[in-house]
């Protein structure tokens, strides 16, 4: 007997295996068996027994907080007021995760870790399971409500995908089981019925988690899974429909450390530069960044800053808004703020000059009006921008795509954050993922509006959004008259066999379909 | 008790991996340095105190113990720019 759960495939690929689950938080019910220094001390040791790789920075830092002097001090004075230790625990923690939060900022994300803490001690006072990834010995799917960063720093290649009740296309999660190539399926409102044990396959593209399967079927599954992984590794060449129609694919970047497909650059987002920054990176600082990524020549499309009330970085000095995601963000920092763009147009331009290999391109993003590119588009020019850009985040560019050609030279659609001007729906919000699906056909008729314009301008328009990585929605892109798909480097052989099995003739009937 | 006043260096502010190194230094010492900003005061070995402090690049801190030598050498590790480290 099979059974199928539905929610939605974030990264490619099916996959079967036994399910584990994750532990939740605790429920604050019945007597400790742990008193506070016995139950902070299991959780150090649980946290030192992880602390490998990658993850020890973060985890090193877990340490501390666990072994923490004032909160050791703060929860034995609760319970020697008669409070039970799970209690003390779980007040003392919830203290600091308060001051945090108060704080704001870069401290307010740390309020996270230490409520992750709060359930690990609260967890081991009270004797049941501590939250966090299991450890069943066999490789197995994780089912979970959500995974905190904490937990994703220590996924392993035990994870064989990834199930979760809550999270979007854009979460956390989704982008880092790319990013990793597990396949994953978030936002599925039945995984709480899966048990530890249970037998299912997992569909990343189709968003299906399918109960029942038998031991035979998983073996099948699994070996046709790693013929597949196997079979686009060695893939190679350009992005091309099984008719020839050329369709570069490009990648997502976040700085020179991040993998670069065969096609260049399609997506270098800068804000690294810029995080945790009291003043303005300097001219030259910003070119040695820019020219690490252009001396590798090729084509690169550069993004000048993407922040703002939204994404806030110190040195901007912003006053914190009502609506920070409809606020002073993007391209509208320039409102308040020129130099910074300026600056930044400079160092790309110095550093393209010094990389002449590189092709550079440069957009700036959140463009609302044809007036804002044109302005954007004059002065990246006299700067001596040579290819200039606007990103169609917002409906009303979209809807204005014809005006807004008239004085760029090419488009790049960034679904993740149409969607969510589309829908006015919340890009993080785990709730409202079905209206963030990148199937929507009123999405896809914005992307058609600007691939559409683009056609009759003779000018480039690509997408950059994670809808670009999806192997399934890829033909229906090219078919509607997308020239470019900029994705996360481990996205590009999924998308690459995919559009070569399908002709030019068949991606439009799909994009007619969808329409 | 001797106090020692100094500006946060850290371009992060005391944060993340500056406020881990601070308190290790701090932890090492074993002996009560209590570092504080306007009317919060904590124990400097308290990472979680530390972080309640909200210090960033060029927050004014005091630091106050029993012990000069303790003092000298946490002031130092603050002056430093620990993010390079």
């Amino acid at each position: 007997m099979s059974e199928k759960l539905t929610g939605i495939g974030v990264s490619p690929g099916v996959i079967a295996g036994p399910v584990a689950r994750m532990a939740g938080p605790p429920a604050l019910t019945g007597r400790s068996v742990l008193n506070v220094p016995e139950a902070l001390s299991a959780v150090a040791l649980q946290l030192r027994g992880r602390a490998a790789g990658e993850a020890e920075e973060i985890l090193e830092a877990q340490i501390m907080m666990v072994e923490d002097p004032q909160l050791l001090e703060d929860a034995e004075r609760l319970t020697a007021e008669g409070l039970d230790p799970a209690r003390a625990l779980d007040r003392a923690f919830s203290a600091h995760e308060k001051a945090l939060l108060e704080l704001g900022g870069y401290f307010a994300e740390r309020a996270a870790d230490v409520e992750d803490l709060r359930h690990r001690a609260v967890a081991a006072a009270l004797g049941r399971p501590m939250p966090g990834l299991p450890e069943p010995g066999h490789p197995y799917i994780l089912v979970a409500d959500d995974l905190s960063p904490a937990d994703t720093a220590t996924l392993d290649s035990a994870v064989l995908a990834i199930v979760t009740r809550r999270g979007g296309p854009t979460s956390h999660t989704a982008i880092l089981a790319r990013a990793r190539g597990i396949p994953a399926v978030v936002a599925c409102p039945d995984a709480g019925l899966l048990a530890d044990g249970d037998l299912v396959a997992v569909d990343g593209s189709l968003g299906s988690v399918r109960r029942g399967v038998t031991e035979r079927e998983i073996d099948d599954i699994r070996d046709a899974f790693l013929a597949t992984r196997a079979r686009l590794r060695d893939g190679r060449g350009p992005g091309r429909t099984a008719d020839g129609h050329a369709v570069p694919l490009m990648s997502n970047i976040g700085s020179a450390a991040d993998p670069v497909g065969e096609e260049g650059v399609g997506l270098f987002r800068t804000e690294f530069l810029f995080l945790d920054r009291r003043t303005a990176p300097s001219l030259e600082e910003q070119e040695a960044a820019y020219a690490a990524v252009f001396s590798r020549g090729g084509k690169v499309v550069v993004r000048t800053l993407d922040a703002g009330t939204d994404k806030p970085l110190p040195f901007l000095g912003l006053a914190e808004e009502e609506n920070p995601a409809l606020g002073i963000r993007g391209l509208r920092v320039d409102r308040v703020l020129p130099e910074v763009l300026n600056t930044q147009l400079d160092a790309m331009v110095r550093a393209a000059a010094a990389n002449p290999s590189a092709e550079v391109w440069v957009m700036a993003p959140m463009v609302t009006t044809w007036q804002e590119a044109a302005a954007f588009a004059a002065r990246a020019r006299a700067r001596g921008v040579t290819r200039v850009g606007v990103m169609i985040e917002v409906p009303a560019a979209a809807l204005m795509a014809r005006e807004l050609l008239e004085h760029v030279d090419f488009l790049s659609i960034g679904t993740n954050d149409l969607s969510q001007y589309t829908f006015a729906a919340d890009r993080q919000h785990a709730g409202l993922a079905d209206l963030l699906d990148p199937w929507q056909p009123a999405l896809l008729r914005l992307v058609a509006a600007c691939a559409r314009a683009g056609l009759e301008m003779g000018k480039p328009v690509g997408v950059c959004g994670e809808a670009a990585g999806d192997p399934r929605l890829a033909p229906v892109l090219v078919g509607l008259g997308i020239s470019s798909l900029s994705m996360s480097a481990t996205s590009v052989p999924a998308v690459r066999e995919s559009l070569a099995g399908v002709t030019l003739g068949q991606c439009r009937a799909a994009a007619a379909g969808v329409l | 008790m001797p106090e020692r006043t100094v500006a946060i260096a850290s371009r992060s502010g005391l944060h993340a991996r500056p406020a881990k190194i601070f308190v290790q230094a701090a932890q090492r010492l074993g002996i009560p340095v209590r570092i504080s900003v306007g009317a919060k005061n904590v124990l400097a070995t308290s990472m979680l105190g530390v972080l309640s402090l909200g210090a960033t690049h060029g927050t004014v801190v005091t630091l106050s113990s029993d012990s000069d030598a303790a003092l000298d050498e946490l002031t130092a590790v603050l002056a430093r720019d620990l993010d390079d480290e």
